[in-house]
């Protein structure tokens, strides 16, 4: 039985992980697409179509893993996860379904004649194709986003005696106070990978002295973007989600921040430090006091339960890779409007493009979005544990009864196998599209 | 309510085989019949076009399953787990193999994509056909051993095979020579499905050619249907009992022969897209005639232990269906809307379409 819930834990874990790298790309890129379509049909100046063109072509392939891998999502829901799924599939079937009929049409319908219609369908019509695969691709991100709220924080349901769970009210689903701080939260992070990608892309072909024009334009168009969305992320809608954490799901709040014990005259915020779960304290601590109260409540000496207030059971059940993740995402988000901040000021001084340690910087720093993005779900996720649906449906009560560890340890196996395949095709497309640049090819 | 959502999700799924159809089709022709670069190219590129926007019915399908009727989603999805999650990596090879084959121009890398989308085509289509195989056959609900469950009722796991390779045992595997019966009509089907698209939306040289292979494909489809019929009243003995008390339902068998009969004319029809609409048919007549032989049963239990899985025992509560109902027209409205947009404005030959053009 424990083996049971390790694998699938451990293959839901994976394949969402590797998924969840090109939908944030996806979301992301779509919105800066439609920018620089926009741009182009206001300024009819031609090397914004092309930047649009070229950012399709990346799109495009982000947008095949994306759908190739995404597809195994929905239906380990009912493979892995048979029990949650009878049990809640009267309420998250909604969402699901309603992600599929709302959203995947619409995008892939207009992918198709974005990428190959633009001779066909003119240029404003063109725009609008590009408007309204971005229109979809976040819409994805809404239904996905209300199904999770529903696990953290579920209502408009009631509980029948044979334990199943039962819509009573479709809207909450959707007014959700879970729901929309978690939704724009996720976008702007997904805003702030395109915006880091577009940056790095821009400085990799100033560095390298090749397709410097366009290096121009991604770089200043990235740093743009990506200072915007770096700050939104953080404030209002980081902070939005904390004092949600904080409310519904109090003991996860006290584990993520690493809060051992209640303070009463007010808690602190812990910078670095590692979780010591035999003593039940933080090693090598380095705390500001009375911050995370403030933060949290604007009281500087409001108490925060610590963890010593919440049952064992009722607790995240791997507190450090909890407590890990979220202080990795938070850290990499200062990081990111630290140094994009930095960027638009010399851009301001007209001095950019020049100052080589941080186009440097720039360029190497595009792995760290997709590890804000990810331990950012994973901040999420493991908060939600012991349970999928938050205080009322426990993880171990959720897997498949019939599914034996041996079957998905194979079908796991499997995953990892072709994933590395298409993460090494993906690299090997994504590289080649970058090194031929946006210049239009002559046919 | 639940017979609303039960044909909903049926014609869901049928569009999903209608259009995937012909693309999986067009893998099974591309791997057996294309020779040349050239035509080789623009079958990849009949079928690389749309998969996408194809396969998003069965996503679409997967969804309003898990809506309607999260009992059998759930059953049904641990029950086939193996079959199940090799179908999706079978997806994912020939995704890449349509979207990445135009990436080089090495001749050795289009071999590589050309033989994954192929060989993937094929086997996703036998995969599917044996899954409609085992709707029909049933399952040991609950498994049950010497009168014992291992599981609730509505719960079951099914191995790739059973040694004995049977339909009529007590626990028969995914594969037994009943279910391989109907993934080769599958098979056979979606080939002469995919050629009639290759017909219709291109100038491949093989095209003439592709008509007598039509031809040939039907005469094997006809003694395997012929065939499959016979053993079929062995594996569920209660196949016919809805058509003897509802004669109407005969319609949708009448649909399948109509199609079969009408496709041995194919050198004889003059417009591509009438060939077309007749293997559609035996798409759209051989999925509704297995469901109506079945209705309201949509999982045979083959034990007497448990009740066989039924629209009424599965679905979800009335409330959440009468509220999907309103946004499921509103997003069908929406789709089909999209649908004509997208097919006027990409109708006729796609052999010159290309990046920006």
């Amino acid at each position: 039985m424990e083996d049971m819930i390790f694998y699938d834990r451990l293959q839901f874990a994976f394949t969402i992980t590797f998924h969840y790298i090109f939908p944030q790309l996806t979301m992301g890129l779509s919105l800066m697409i439609v920018y620089f379509k926009w741009k182009f049909l206001r300024t009819q100046i031609e090397k914004y179509n092309n930047a649009a063109k070229f950012f399709m072509k990346i799109f495009a392939i982000n947008f095949t893993m994306g759908v190739v891998t995404g597809i195994p999502m929905e239906f380990q829901f009912g493979t892995n996860w048979a029990k949650f799924s009878e049990l809640t599939g009267g309420i998250i079937g909604q969402t699901l379904a309603m992600e599929g009929m709302f959203s995947f049409f619409l995008e892939s319908s207009f992918l198709a004649l974005f990428i190959f219609g633009e001779k066909l369908m003119g240029q404003k019509l063109h725009f609008l194709t590009g408007f309204l695969v971005f229109l979809g691709s976040w819409a994805s991100g809404w239904f996905i986003l209300a199904t999770n709220a529903w696990m953290q924080n579920p209502v408009g349901h009631e509980i029948l005696e044979n334990g199943k769970f039962v819509l009573d009210n479709f809207s909450e689903l959707f007014t959700n106070p879970w729901l929309l701080p978690a939704f724009l939260h996720n976008q702007m992070a997904s805003v702030v990978t395109s915006a880091f990608v577009m940056a790095s892309i821009g400085a990799f072909y100033i560095l390298r002295d090749k397709h410097s024009e366009y290096g121009r334009l991604f770089l200043k168009t990235g740093v743009v973007f990506g200072l915007i969305s770096s700050v939104l992320v953080a404030f209002p809608t980081g902070d939005w989600n904390a004092k949600n954490v904080a409310k519904y799901q109090p003991g996860t709040f006290a584990a993520m921040e690493g809060i051992f014990e209640t303070e009463d005259a007010g808690a602190e915020i812990v910078l670095i430090g590692q979780p010591n779960m035999v003593d039940k304290k933080l090693d090598n601590k380095i705390a500001v006091p009375n911050i995370l109260s403030f933060l949290t409540y604007q009281e500087w000496d409001k108490q925060i339960l610590g963890m010593d207030q919440f049952e064992e059971d009722e607790l995240p059940d791997n507190i450090p890779a909890l407590y890990y993740s979220y202080h990795i995402m938070v850290g990499l988000g200062t990081i990111f409007i630290g140094v994009m901040a930095l960027a638009l000021f010399f851009l301001w001084r007209k001095k950019l493009y020049t100052i080589k340690p941080l186009l440097w910087t720039i360029m190497f720093l595009v792995p760290f979005p997709y590890i804000a993005n990810i331990t950012g779900w994973y901040t999420a996720e493991l908060g939600r544990q012991p349970y999928l649906v938050y205080g009322l449906l426990r993880t171990s009560d959720g897997i498949s009864p019939t599914v034996s560890s041996g079957n998905t340890l194979f079908t796991l196996l499997g995953f990892v196998a072709l994933y590395m395949l298409l993460g090494l095709l993906f690299l090997v497309l994504v590289g080649k599209t970058i090194n031929q640049g946006p210049t239009p090819q002559k046919h | 309510m639940e017979i609303f959502w039960y044909i909903a999700i049926g014609i869901v799924l049928t569009v999903f085989f209608i259009l995937d159809g012909y693309d999986f089709g067009a893998g099974i022709i591309h791997l057996f019949f294309a020779k040349e670069e050239k035509d080789k190219e623009v079958i990849t590129k009949s079928a690389g076009l749309f998969w996408d926007s194809n396969e998003v019915w069965l996503v679409a399908a997967g969804g309003m399953l898990f809506m309607a009727f999260p009992t059998f989603y759930a059953s049904v999805f641990s029950g086939f787990y193996l079959p199940l999650i090799i179908v999706l990596w079978l997806i994912i090879f020939r995704a890449i193999g349509l979207e990445f084959r135009g990436q080089f121009k090495y001749q050795m890398w289009k071999d590589i994509w050309d033989k994954s989308f192929g060989v993937s085509s094929l086997l996703l289509a036998l995969f599917f056909g044996i899954a409609l195989g085992n709707i029909v056959r049933g399952v040991n609900l609950g498994s049950v051993e010497n009168g014992v469950s291992a599981h609730e009722g509505h719960y079951f796991f099914l191995p790739l095979w059973d040694s004995s390779f049977s339909p009529l045992t007590d626990h028969p595997g995914v594969i037994d020579w009943f279910t391989i019966i109907i993934g080769l009509i599958a098979v056979v089907t979606l080939a002469i499905h995919g050629a009639n698209w290759i017909i219709l939306k291109t100038n491949s040289s093989i095209n003439n050619k592709l008509k007598g292979v039509i031809f040939k494909l039907n005469i094997a489809l006809g003694i395997l249907t012929i065939f499959s019929l016979i053993v079929w009243q062995n594996v569920n003995p209660n196949s016919l009992d809805n058509f003897i008390h509802k004669p109407y339902l005969m319609l949708f068998p009448i649909i399948y022969l109509t199609g079969l009969i009408g496709l041995f004319f194919i050198k004889k029809i003059k417009k591509d897209s009438h060939a077309f609409v007749l293997s559609t048919l035996i798409i759209v007549g051989g999925i509704t005639s297995s469901l109506a032989s079945l209705f309201p049963v949509i999982l045979p239990s083959i034990n007497d232990k448990h009740e066989h899985l039924t629209i009424y025992n599965t679905a979800a509560p009335e409330y959440g269906l009468s509220v999907a109902l309103i946004w499921g027209i509103i997003g069908f409205a929406l789709i089909v809307v999209y649908f004509i947009v997208q097919k006027r404005l990409m109708a006729g030959k796609i052999d010159h379409m290309d990046y920006g053009h």
